[in-house]
């Protein structure tokens, strides 16, 4: 399996797991806390919103099936909306892969004698590394949605799919903005208004000077060939409708076959992701529009082969709304950097080793990054059973020498009663022998917790003597 | 009733008194109770770790062993959501039904009140697979409100996971303990002396973590609290 290439930390150090990274950040109480205090607000915000629509099952059943109908016949859809688009006047360019899509984009700004371009967030962008491969040939990527620009002007790396910096506090945002942003307002205090005041002064400028914008898209319509943009801050629709060409980069899951299947997404996306009943700014359009020249890249970068998986292609459903990491207790106490990934989280954890493989440590790590307790499939939108493709990808992950051994061991006892009996007997005899700190892998353990004491008797033999 | 008890491998290992505790449970209830000897494991471990083809072969191993009984009752959640959810994708749909301990009292014997006395304060730990593999909802703490001299506290952030989760506690040490840590925060809290869940794995972990720091609250199956009489 070649690898893919998904921005982002991930694959940069190599001796690095998804267990040594969370267990430093575990140590950190100022993530502790920020995540904590973060993930419960919007997890409490959902829940409340969720709850008042007696069909939400129906809802969620719906948005699985529509997902599934169009990624079976994606080949079909995607032709229809490259006609579409073409038919009103916008471009349609197809990207194999990362490089691909860098390139066709690249190209497309150098075409118009452009050095600068604005950008609205874009989880497809961030998966191929745009802005640096933008920077590399002289273009400066200015990201305007306000925790995308907090994380870029803390050359920082996003950390949660819907709120990027969601590990930073109002009091660190502060300091990068004093430090950070070009005219910052002396005295500026960390009163969120303030803060989202200094941002607007500052991003105003960027959108009033752009010429050429970058987006992703949440939905693509096949039948109209409409794009559709969600966001809360109206950032976005500035960066959408101010400059003179828009390229859109968009992953090719994010087809709908017609537009009254907005009426599912458009429900279950904000309860799902911000907790709000309605989306604030959602902005669509089709083709070029007077004044703009309009260019979708349509983006693969591995999804073909997701596809392919009959287990893990139900991660293609995935719109995106983050309720998988607001509600994992991984995710919580681990943060999204452990993941190496820019798709953090429950689905990162699915996503990441489907499009990148398991040829790292960190990726082959990743299907273990869950004690498997369901939250997030409770809540999933477009209900995808997460712990049931995390088993499936840990089949098929690398297993270490040691592990190999310990699990036919385990399985050998098992296999036959007798000697299951036979080792139970052993430990009851030796139980007091049985050290405080356990030896080896084991040692994780006891680091922590106590042994339970080992009973003098097993029930199979407690049966056999006194219980049948 | 004949019943068949399949006490799972880590209660049959660790924890029989929790064995012993259903099975007079059980009997108390008028039901004729057997084990099995052939079983050992369901397999969870195996398939949760990535080694499905042991996991195949432990999981038909088990439909033979519980073949042709009217009833097979597991005091663990966790063993009980194993077969019930992933045996059919591991094996088709030929096994017998498996009920969780409070399943078992509340929906095929339809009692509440299995006679049980337990002058003690008691918080709930309703543990993932019973909560959201197999939808226990209300069935434990219902038996729990039954059970004379009990003080029933609820238990904040309970349906948070406890950190448990089989081998993750040693893959991902840091995360569980974490997890653990808030768990214990939590239970702490209540002021009960005793932690109770459907679940011993989950137990040994937070009662591993209980007793490590001294904390002197002891945790119980449920069974044993059920089971305890005047």
């Amino acid at each position: 399996m070649s690898a893919t290439f998904l921005g982002m930390p991930g694959n940069l150090s190599k001796n690095t797991d998804f267990p040594k990274n969370a267990a430093k950040a575990v140590q950190n109480s100022q993530l502790r806390f920020n995540l904590r205090k973060a993930t419960h607000t919007i997890r409490g915000k959902r829940a409340a919103v969720v709850s008042e629509l007696p069909d939400w099952q129906d809802l969620r059943a719906a948005g699985r099936a529509i997902k599934d109908h169009t990624l079976r016949h994606l080949d079909r859809y995607l032709l229809q909306l490259e006609e579409a688009v073409t038919a009103r006047g916008g471009h349609v360019h197809w990207a194999r892969d990362a490089a691909e899509a860098n390139r066709i984009v690249t190209d497309l700004v150098k075409a118009t004698g452009e050095r600068e371009v604005v950008k609205v967030k874009s989880m497809a962008t961030q998966e191929i590394g745009l802005n640096e491969h933008l920077a590399a040939h002289g273009i400066t990527a200015y990201e305007t949605d306000l925790a995308e620009l907090i994380v870029q002007l803390g050359h920082d790396f996003p950390s949660h799919i819907l709120v990027p910096a969601i590990h930073r506090n109002r009091a660190e945002i502060r300091e990068i903005f004093l430090r950070e942003m070009p005219g910052a307002p002396e005295g500026l205090t960390d009163e969120p208004r303030a803060l989202a005041e200094a941002a607007r002064l500052h991003l105003r400028e960027r959108f009033l000077k752009a010429k050429v914008a970058v987006s992703g898209a949440n939905f693509m319509i096949a039948e109209t060939g409409t794009m559709v943009v969600l966001e809360s801050e109206g950032n976005g629709r500035m960066c959408l409708s101010l400059p003179e060409t828009l390229i859109s980069v968009v992953g090719i899951e994010k087809l709908l076959p017609a537009w009254h299947d907005l009426e599912v997404f458009l429900q279950l996306l904000p309860r799902s992701s911000t907790g709000e009943r309605m989306n604030p700014y959602t902005s669509m359009w089709t083709g070029s529009v007077e004044g703009q020249d309009f260019h979708l890249v349509l983006l693969d970068n591995g999804r073909t082969r997701v596809l392919a998986d009959e287990v893990g292609r139900q991660a293609l459903r995935c719109i995106r709304c983050s309720a998988c990491l607001n509600v994992c207790p991984v995710y919580e106490r681990a943060g999204g950097h452990a993941y190496g990934s820019v798709y953090p989280g429950p689905i990162g954890a699915i996503l990441t080793p489907q499009l990148r493989g398991m040829g790292s440590e960190l990726d082959a790590s990743l299907p273990y990054a869950s004690s498997l307790c369901g939250a997030c499939y409770e809540v999933c939108p477009v209900a995808i059973d997460i712990p049931q493709v995390l088993v499936d990808l840990r089949a098929k992950a690398p297993h270490g020498l040691a592990e190999r051994a310990g699990m036919r061991a385990a399985w050998w006892l098992f296999a036959r009663e007798g000697r299951l009996a036979a080792a139970q007997r052993l430990a009851a005899r030796l139980r007091r022998l049985i050290p405080r700190r356990l030896p080896g892998p084991l040692g994780a353990w006891t680091d922590t917790r106590d042994v339970p004491d080992i009973p003098r008797q097993s029930f199979r033999d407690w049966w056999k003597e006194s219980g049948s | 009733m004949r019943v068949a008890l399949f006490v799972t491998c880590v209660n049959d290992t660790l924890f029989p008194g929790t064995g012993r505790a259903v099975v007079s449970l059980l009997r108390r209830l008028g039901c004729e109770v057997d084990f099995p000897l052939a079983q050992t494991c369901c397999g969870q471990m195996h398939l949760n770790t990535g080694y499905r083809e042991e996991a195949v072969r432990l999981a038909r191993r088990f439909a033979g062993v519980f073949a042709g009984y009217d009833a097979v009752v597991a005091p663990s959640g966790s063993c009980a959501a194993m077969v019930r959810e992933q045996y059919p994708r591991l094996i088709g749909r030929d096994f017998p039904a498996v009920h969780d301990l409070s399943e078992f009292l509340i929906d095929v014997l339809e009692v509440e009140d299995v006679g049980a006395y337990f002058p003690h304060r008691v918080t709930y730990h309703p543990t993932c697979h019973s909560l959201r593999g197999l939808h226990l909802g209300d069935r434990p703490t219902r038996l729990l409100r039954k059970v004379r001299g009990l003080e029933l506290v609820p238990l904040p952030g309970a349906e948070e996971c406890c950190g448990f989760g089989g081998t993750f506690a040693v893959k991902n040490p840091a995360v569980s303990a974490a997890m653990c840590a808030d768990k214990v925060r939590n239970v702490l809290g209540t002021g009960a002396e005793v932690l109770c869940a459907a679940d011993n794995s989950c137990l040994m972990h937070i009662g591993g973590t209980l007793r490590r720091q001294r904390t002197g609250v002891r945790v119980m199956h449920l069974a044993e609290i059920l089971e305890a009489t005047e």
